[in-house]
């Protein structure tokens, strides 16, 4: 298991080099760059901008620097922690991105949790009652939501909240907790507010991790062990959950890994449509200011996160199927 | 009658039954297999319908895309009547025009049916003129009123009918879908085609490059790509743009897919078999092994639209994918941008009932295929 983790931990270094090397690429492509913009910004305002201040500001940026230089410098700065400062919040990067990372990163947990509290009854009730009216019925909520886009969803729910609950959805928090310190009262209202993006973002991927487990588990169910179990009187719910389900739920594990990119890509625009404080809705802030460094240090820890979630997937899988770990 | 009946049915039948044992093709199995899948049956029909209806949306919708009706503004969509106010029946349908009133609490426009001033619906009427695919005038509309307006879907904010927006909406919408696809289907299977062929280094590298693209988050990627995209472009080059874009993080695992059918089928007896007889590298290839892989890369095209049109959707809505003068679902959905509109102008959501229509058709469709083209399906649990 040791040197399974360790192969994995160091695989990732070679992957995390070949994505930081194409957000670079991204964030150089728009034409101009910050300090162009910088400059547009200023002289809108009328501001006088000497030729000695733009190689100022090119020399701050590194802009004066080949490309190569550009990148060490950018994904140095990125690995102590030092992002930059960004003009449209006008604050340090740094200081902005991990409050807003961690509620991405609980948004993004707490709709993992749920998609399986979901999917796995699901999938096993519809496979061990497959054709059933309740299977064609989960089969096809689970369509539909796969089939809604996330901000759409997003809206419904919003439109939900105020029309039959009365509460208006949106944030993470009441406004009389916004600006609050932690305690109690406001960890409850957080939670009452993190269940909606929880719900819509965990429905999208709902269906496909559902549909993995039914058709594992109905590759399973139809083997000859399982008759023979059945044949010699072991109860039904016994034989189900020791044997055929303990084996189609490790391919199933695999599937975090999947999951992570999608939810990390919906939790973006479901953020943005729900006005949450998290990573999505900064991110399009600075691309539409084109302040391009800014959103290429959110897309990194965008991928951070997803490559961690597909480690940690893998890592629980090695550990769910010895197959694996001594491969 | 009977009697002629009952001795011919049952020699029909044998022969029918020998003949489909005998004489069936792959490709006719593979048909037989996909009609028995209903759903797939229905979604097939609707797709066909709704890219008919695309093509010809000039044609279709009563109205072009910018035309404004004062008169209705955010107003609600019609319903077409067949018997008016008195009970009278009409052979030709109607609708009644729009009373407006300003709500005093709210100074909302509000509006109600005017039972007095009906608008019988024409066919085949002549009505707005518009340029049939920048090729030739014409102004023979499915359907138009002679005298006053038809909205079946409504209006928005600017008085624009939503029936015509929504079928020029799906024009490119769905089209964005196929394209993108078509693009992922060329990179995938060239690039997986050729990690498959060269093996080795090469192989290697390539699949490297595969894993990366697909464990990113998707949609800020796209954000980003999408954001970088020259303001000054034409409608025309932001669409390609978006397609291109679309298709990028697409190919990779359609390539993994290639890659992976082209090492298994190397290794199968009928290629070597052929290998034997002395056919070539490429006789060998495009005879032999894509045949029974070209079904399994049609499903996986099917089921990769969907993806692309929630994408240019998402993309729009959130203002940095397709812009306005362009229509697209994604365009007019920017208008439901927070929930006062669901409960204002429900109607303005049309626009996404007809996304989650297409990507489910889209879905089910993909599932038939991929039943109907599997070889050894007995028609069990594979899912």
């Amino acid at each position: 298991m040791r040197a399974y983790v360790i192969k994995r931990v160091f695989g990732m270094i070679p992957t995390l080099i070949l994505i930081s090397g194409l957000i670079f690429i991204v964030i150089q492509l728009p034409p101009g760059d910050i300090v162009t913009s910088t400059l547009d910004r200023m002289q809108s305002q009328g501001l006088e901008v000497s030729t000695e201040a733009v190689a100022n500001l090119r020399a701050q940026y590194n802009l004066d620097q080949p490309l190569l230089i550009q990148y060490v410098r950018w994904i140095g700065g990125f690995l102590v922690g030092d992002m930059g400062y960004s003009y449209l919040f006008t604050r340090p990067v740094s200081e902005l991105v991990w409050e807003r990372l961690g509620y991405t990163l609980m948004i993004t947990v707490s709709s993992l949790i749920f998609t399986w509290a979901i999917a796995i009854p699901a999938g096993i009730y519809s496979a061990v009652r497959q054709y059933s009216f309740g299977d064609y019925l989960i089969t096809t909520i689970m369509l539909v939501g796969l089939a809604t886009p996330s901000f759409l969803l997003a809206l419904m729910a919003m439109y939900a909240g105020y029309e039959f609950f009365g509460i208006s959805i949106g944030g993470l928090f009441s406004p009389e907790y916004r600006d609050a310190p932690w305690s109690f009262g406001r960890l409850l209202d957080f939670l009452s507010h993190l269940w909606i993006p929880m719900v819509v973002l965990g429905l999208g991927g709902t269906a496909s991790t559902m549909r993995i487990l039914r058709a594992n588990l109905l590759d399973e169910l139809s083997k000859p062990y399982v008759v023979t179990a059945r044949a010699k009187g072991v109860k039904p719910m016994k034989l189900l959950f020791k044997y055929p389900l303990r084996i189609a739920i490790n391919p199933f594990i695999s599937t975090i890994g999947l999951l992570m990119p999608a939810l990390i890509s919906g939790e973006a625009i479901v953020s943005i449509v729900l006005g949450l404080p998290t990573i999505g809705p900064a991110l399009i802030q600075a691309l539409i200011a084109q302040d391009m460094y800014l959103a290429g240090s959110f897309l990194m820890l965008l991928a951070v996160l997803t490559v961690l979630g597909m480690l940690l997937s893998d890592l629980l899988l090695a550990w769910a199927d010895p197959r694996i770990r001594y491969e | 009658m009977s009697e002629v009946a009952n001795q011919a049915t049952p020699a029909v039948v044998t022969d029918l039954g020998t003949e489909t044992l005998q004489e069936i093709s792959p490709r006719q199995l593979a048909w037989i297999r996909f009609k028995r899948h209903r759903l797939a049956m229905i979604s097939a029909g609707f797709l066909i319908a709704m890219y008919l209806i695309t093509v010809f949306c000039e044609f279709v919708s009563p109205y072009n895309t910018d035309t404004r009706n004062v008169k209705a503004i955010n107003a609600p969509p019609m319903s077409i009547h067949f018997f008016d106010a008195e009970g009278n029946f009409h052979l030709r349908p109607f609708v009644y025009s729009y009373d407006m009133e300003i709500n005093a609490d709210s100074w909302m426009r509000e509006y109600k049916e005017n039972t007095e001033e009906m608008y019988p619906i024409y066919f085949f009427e002549a009505g707005e003129s518009y340029h049939m695919w920048n090729l030739f005038e014409a102004e023979t509309h499915l359907f138009a009123t002679r005298e006053g307006y038809i909205h079946v879907f409504g209006t928005d904010q600017l008085g624009r009918d939503m029936f015509t927006r929504v079928f020029y909406g799906a024009r490119i919408s769905m089209s964005i879908g196929v394209v993108g696809v078509m693009l992922t289907l060329f990179f995938g299977v060239l690039i997986g085609g050729i990690a498959g062929y060269m093996g080795g280094i090469v192989d290697r590298g390539i699949q490297r490059i595969i894993e990366v693209l697909l464990s990113l988050p998707t949609l800020p990627f796209w954000m980003a790509l999408s954001a970088a995209l020259p303001v000054e472009w034409s409608s025309l080059m932001v669409y390609f743009g978006i397609t291109i874009i679309l298709s990028l993080f697409g190919w990779p695992g359609l390539a993994r897919q290639v890659r992976g059918k082209f090492l298994a089928l190397r290794e199968e007896d009928f290629v070597m078999a052929a290998r034997l007889l002395g056919a070539g590298r490429l006789r060998v290839i495009f005879r032999h092994m894509m045949p029974s892989f070209t079904s399994h890369i049609i499903t996986t095209a099917t089921l990769a639209v969907p993806g692309m049109i929630l994408g240019e959707t998402a993309l729009s809505f959130l203002g940095i994918g397709l812009r306005p003068p362009v229509v697209s679902w994604g365009v007019l959905m920017q208008q439901a941008q927070n929930y006062q509109v669901i409960v204002m102008t429900p109607w303005l959501m049309i626009p996404g009932l007809f996304v989650v229509l297409t990507v489910i058709a889209f879905n089910l469709l993909g599932d038939g295929l991929r039943d109907a083209a599997d070889p050894y399906n007995t028609g069990g649990n594979r899912d």
